[in-house]
């Protein structure tokens, strides 16, 4: 026999009882990746318009930096949506041809817009400093520094004047933005969330709770991840400090993170409350109302993907991090553990969202289930599989470091806005 | 600022190029063809299949795939049969081994002995596109690449899909998938090539029993038309509001 060109699907989807025969696991790790690097990508923003726009000012050192991370996650969540194409030579089509009435149709317009707004609001934030580099630099003798001070006199799109006045302009304009970018964020992942929530066909999608859902579960993801990566770089700088002799700003250093982890925290746990009361009140609607997938639903909630929802989700990604961030004399691992678990039930809602409602067959007569391909024999089982997800992940942190070479975002001594 | 005579001509001719240029990329249509694109269809095409004809013999999904260069032997098809065995106890065992290709020769459901006294009904169900009128694919396509033609079909455009898989997840009959071979979305057409020649589907050709059926439902003087109008008909999965035009004669209500 010859070769069978393969089917798309079959390689991780294992079919229990009936199922139709057309049917497979079509949007698997890399569509559970996209709504998890927009909700990252969005709950950065809202964290840092907490400073910009309400003026919450000692989320200031955070706040500049979730802006700049927002930036290096931007890219990252078309990335997973490029992998999961069967023809990624068109993904420029839904710009060239937008179809309205698809939900996905507009992702280009309000991917860009949101860019275009996040890449703003940091010249804004920045520019004073970008002007001061070009002065700096023009004293210092070697290439490098000839070559950075051309970066950062690009970066300046010519706009030197630093006078009292135009830094009043920018800052205006940075408020201004965030202002817009709050909603604009939370439409790009909003609209995620209606891309499934609009599939009529699949019982476990559909609902009009789903975009909101979404929203408050990127909030939290998003300063989950702020917090993590805030608390990993502000430990590792007072570690340098400390190992420089430099007890006292190591210590200045450790006192400015407790206060911002712990205001952040507040922030957190009021979008996490938010996010499970959305979630239980889907849940509850469902059984109460018991519609004809019901049946097919309860089973598979209730028991093939018990452990994912109830145990990982529920359980170890909202109750226990809940629980350890609402207890008195919170310590920093404690938080980093919380953290941690935070952004590993955002992860399994996503993964119980995407794959749990591939879970079962249209017929409502049999089961699928998605076993990921973790060793790749092929590009389709790399992209589909662990490490297909694994370079989505590590990507935002390696645009982060790059951005943040011409950028710092992190540096307590710089003169942004 | 001021404009010499020669800046204006300069920037007329100019500007007058600039518009005009782009306009050459529309074309226009005579009279006729304007008329021909907005008049609405002679044509509505619809499907009977009346199951109490079918024996599950597997022809139809033969005929479908050879005709449509869809793998023979890969795990989706354009049109594939049901086997449903209805049992004393309630229970619904259902199956399509390879979409029923090579008809039921096997009296096992899923390696499940079922023994022929507690069997209390027991028949096979031929599915295939809908060609909604309302079709969730069409609806959902971000592209644009799948679209419904005056005549009631849904199409795929092979050259402009993305593969998203978005219209596959839409679509509540399960009936489409991606090709193998062209990775794009691919799904019945009623084999559209053909219609559109008077010719009868490959699946309708080949059905020796009469239980696939195709009809131009704007015709009222269609023998198959005629039955669609006049028995009792129903179709499948009508809660989506997808409109399906894909009639059954004789389907039972167990059927997913």
């Amino acid at each position: 026999m010859i070769d069978e060109p393969i089917v798309h699907g079959i390689e991780w989807t294992v079919k229990e009882l009936f199922v139709y025969p057309n049917e497979f696991i079509y949007w698997s790790i890399q569509i559970v990746m996209y709504p998890y690097m927009t909700g990252l990508v969005a709950g950065a923003f809202v964290l840092s318009s907490l400073y910009h726009v309400f003026g919450q000012k000692d989320l200031k050192e955070i706040a500049q930096f979730s802006l700049v991370f927002s930036l290096a996650l931007l890219p990252v969540a078309a990335v997973p949506l490029l992998l999961h194409l069967q023809q990624p030579t068109r993904a420029m089509e839904p710009l060239l041809t937008p179809h309205f009435t698809s939900a996905i149709a507009a992702f280009g317009i309000v991917f860009t817009t949101y860019a275009l707004i996040v890449l703003s609001e940091i010249w804004f934030v920045y520019r004073k400093y970008f002007v001061e580099q070009v002065a700096e630099l023009k004293e210092k003798p070697g290439l490098s520094n000839a070559m950075k001070r051309m970066v950062y006199r690009v970066l300046t799109i010519g706009a030197y004047d630093v006078s009292d006045g135009a830094i009043r302009v920018d800052k205006k304009a940075a408020k201004v933005l965030a202002a817009i970018g709050i909603p604009v964020a939370c439409f790009l992942h909003g609209y995620a969330g209606f891309i499934f929530g609009s599939v009529k066909a699949n019982a476990l999608w559909m609902s009009p709770l789903m975009p909101v859902i979404f929203i408050m579960s990127a909030v939290v993801s998003g300063i989950a991840l702020c917090m993590l990566t805030y608390i990993v770089i502000m430990e590792w700088q007072a570690f340098r400090q400390r190992r420089g002799g430099g007890l006292e700003v190591a210590g200045a250093i450790k006192g400015a993170e407790k206060e911002v982890i712990n205001k952040a925290a507040r922030y957190l746990l009021g979008f996490l409350v938010a996010a499970i009361s959305l979630e239980m009140l889907d849940l509850i609607f469902r059984g109460y109302t018991a519609m004809k997938s019901w049946d097919i639903l309860r089973s598979v909630m209730y028991g093939k993907d018990f452990l994912n929802i109830f145990v990982l989700q529920y359980t170890l990604g909202n109750l226990v991090p809940f629980v350890l961030l609402i207890l008195p004399r919170r310590t920093l691992w404690r938080t980093v553990l919380a953290l941690l678990l935070v952004l590993f039930g955002v992860f399994m809602m996503r993964w119980n969202v995407v794959i749990g409602g591939q879970a079962f067959s249209l017929s409502f007569s049999g089961y699928m289930h998605y076993e990921i391909p973790i060793i790749p024999h092929s590009i389709e089982t790399f992209k589909e599989g662990v490490f297909g997800a694994l370079t989505v992940i590590s990507l935002p942190f390696i645009f982060f470091w790059i951005i943040n070479k011409f950028v710092p975002s992190l540096r307590r001594d710089t003169t942004s806005i | 600022m001021t404009c010499s005579r020669r800046d204006f001509l300069k920037d007329s001719v100019g500007g007058t190029l600039a518009s005009v240029l782009p306009m050459s990329a529309f074309t226009l249509l005579s009279q006729a063809e304007a008329e021909a694109a907005i008049a609405e269809s002679k044509v509505r095409w619809a499907f009977l299949v009346d199951t109490t004809k079918c024996v599950g013999c597997g022809l139809c999904v033969k005929a479908c795939k050879n005709e449509n260069e869809i793998p023979y032997d890969a795990a989706v098809t354009r049109t594939w049969v049901e086997r449903y065995v209805i049992t004393k106890d309630g229970e619904t065992h259902i199956d399509s081994p390879m979409g029923g290709r090579d008809g039921f020769i096997d009296d096992k459901i899923r390696d499940e002995e079922i023994d022929p006294e507690d069997i209390d009904k027991a028949f096979f169900v031929p599915k295939l596109c809908n060609q909604c009128d309302n079709p969730a694919c069409v609806q959902v396509c971000p592209v644009g690449a799948t679209y419904q033609t005056h005549d009631g079909v849904v199409l795929i455009d092979r050259d402009w899909c993305i593969g998203c898989g978005y219209c596959i997840m839409a679509c509540p009959y399960g009936v489409r998938f991606f090709h193998p071979e062209q990775k794009v979305a691919d799904k019945c057409n009623f084999c559209y090539h053909r219609i559109s020649k008077g010719m009868q589907p490959a699946c309708v050709e080949c059905c020796s029993f009469g239980a696939r059926r195709i009809a131009n439902l704007k015709d009222p003087d269609d023998p198959v038309t005629k039955i669609i109008r006049t028995e009792r008909v129903a179709v499948l999965k009508d809660e989506y509001g997808t409109k399906p035009h894909v009639f059954y004669l004789g389907l039972d209500a167990g059927v997913r």
